[in-house]
């Protein structure tokens, strides 16, 4: 479980959280929905120890992280995975490189069972034959799903994705909305997914929390939100972006 | 009337900002290269980057340098019929300045510019955090392989330098300037002192371990897209060559007082 309270974080005058209050359960796809802008990437970074906040705590699995020291953190984020918005997939490495990455330099594991644990992740994102090609060869959907193999490929407890959806055409979204299903369904992790599109939260998310103004503004499931009758909600769902930016 | 206090106010606290992050860096570099595990093949990598990758430019450019040194010295030295100092000078040239410092602001081009846009491109597209996140640490993974790599190649690559420019500068001198190759070897052996090549080879290693850590720093804070990489890369040539220079006459100060 992560329980975020009254977490801040400001750059220069612009204050982005203002005292944000969050619990992500164990083993459930949790949405995290906002406007571009709206902080959503600065918290994910804040909940893998990447950003440190101006003020409030974070606990992941009953653990304050927020005053862990480097050190101390690399042993918490051992329990993570994070697909990034662009993939951030190391340039210079092939596809089968990429996701061996973390076992390679971090778990030192056996090679034989390197070359076992890479092959599963791989077809499991269904890019099997792909494995000797080179980021720059890839599309944008295809990053993704290298960046999704590689944030797997470790068995972690927790993932964190960023964007998940951002830059891809309508039929590579789907794909990638319901490869984010079936990877849950296989594993039962925890998935904390940061996304300003509504109809892939709707489509994948056990739990919706809106980010607004810096704050949580609202958290329900997807039926939940489907009917709320809240003008900020329900802009945010039909789409209306004039009610969301007013709301 | 009071804007340009302000703007040298702004100027010092910008110097000092870099210097505080970069002496930070530093010392985060020394706690984590102690710290294992320690990436041979990384280490290696780099190494073959700085150095091996680095020769040919280094040799062609070592060898021009010595030719055009020895044309210069010939065209001064006859007015005194002293032609045969010729190689001495350049000998005594190579290994005290021209080898450590034009080899050294060679490599700046070549690896400091590569460092400081290769980790800036890692910083922008988030494959520094990418590292992070798979509790690697960036500093003992990017920069303590490139800052071994740095402070053990250059005094290798500014060997080959001195070397280059000497054995240009014989054949010159001897086939060209028509300088009798016994006296050319008599004269570099009864004035090049073991302390000139010794000194030459400790300046590289300060030389190596500034333009490596100063490629990193860059890279490494850079921000901002691709004008963000572009700025990282220049800004880390410029203060890599000018701390070159200046490192170069301290320690010469010191060193051959």
């Amino acid at each position: 479980m992560i329980k975020i309270l009254d977490l801040k974080k400001s750059f220069g005058k612009e204050e982005v959280l203002k005292g944000l209050n969050l619990t992500i359960q164990e083993g459930e796809i949790t949405v995290i929905l906002g406007r571009s802008g709206a902080g959503k990437s600065i918290l994910l970074k804040h909940i893998i120890g990447i950003t440190k906040p101006d003020s409030g705590k974070i606990f992941v699995n009953g653990d304050e992280i927020t005053s862990m020291t480097e050190k101390q953190l690399d042993r918490i984020r051992v329990n993570f995975g994070m697909l990034f918005q662009e993939g951030a997939l190391f340039d210079s490495l092939s596809v089968w490189e990429n996701v061996a990455f973390p076992l390679v330099e971090r778990e030192r594991s056996p090679r034989a069972e390197i070359k076992k644990r890479v092959a599963k992740k791989i077809e499991q994102v269904e890019l099997t034959g792909m494995e000797d090609k080179m980021p720059s060869e890839l599309s944008w959907g295809m990053k993704k799903r290298v960046g999704l193999a590689r944030a797997l490929v470790t068995n972690p407890k927790i993932v964190l994705f960023d964007e998940p959806t951002s830059g891809l055409d309508p039929i590579t979204e789907k794909s990638i909305t319901e490869l984010i299903r079936k990877t849950h369904e296989t594993e039962k992790i925890t998935y904390v997914i940061i996304s300003h599109n509504i109809k892939f939260a709707l489509a994948v998310a056990d739990k919706i929390a809106m980010l607004h103004n810096g704050k949580i503004y609202a958290e329900g499931t997807p039926a939940q939100f489907e009917k709320s009758k809240d003008s900020l909600i329900s802009g945010y769902v039909s789409g209306n972006l004039n009610e969301v930016t007013h709301g | 009337m009071f804007r340009m206090p302000s703007l040298v106010l702004d100027w010092i606290s910008e110097k000092v900002l870099h210097l505080g992050r970069i002496t930070l860096l530093f010392v985060d570099a020394v706690r984590w290269g102690i710290l294992p595990p320690y990436r041979i093949k990384n280490i290696l990598r780099q190494m073959d980057f700085v150095g091996t990758k680095s020769l040919s430019i280094i040799i062609v450019t070592g060898a021009f340098t010595g030719m055009v040194l020895a044309l210069h010295g010939y065209l001064t030295f006859r007015h005194f019929n002293a032609e045969s100092l010729v190689g001495a000078t350049v000998a005594v040239g190579m290994a005290r300045e021209m080898g450590p410092v034009i080899a050294a602001i060679m490599v700046v081009g070549r690896v400091g510019s590569a460092m400081a846009a290769e980790i800036g491109t890692m910083r922008i597209t988030e494959q520094i955090d990418a590292l992070t996140s798979m509790s690697i640490n960036p500093v003992q993974y990017l920069v303590v392989p490139r800052i071994i790599a740095g402070t053990t190649m250059m005094p290798i690559l500014a060997s080959v330098f001195s070397l280059a420019g000497f054995v240009a500068s014989y054949f010159i001198s001897v086939f060209v300037l028509n300088i009798s190759g016994g006296d050319f070897i008599y004269h570099v052996h009864d004035l090049l002192e073991m302390k000139d090549y010794t000194n030459g080879l400790v300046k590289p290693v300060f030389f190596g371990f500034f333009l490596t850590l100063i490629g990193c720093y860059y890279g490494y804070y850079a921000t901002g897209g691709a004008e963000g990489i572009g700025k990282a890369t220049t800004r880390a040539v410029v203060v890599a060559s000018v701390t070159v220079i200046v490192s170069d006459y301290i320690l010469s100060a010191i060193m051959f007082k």
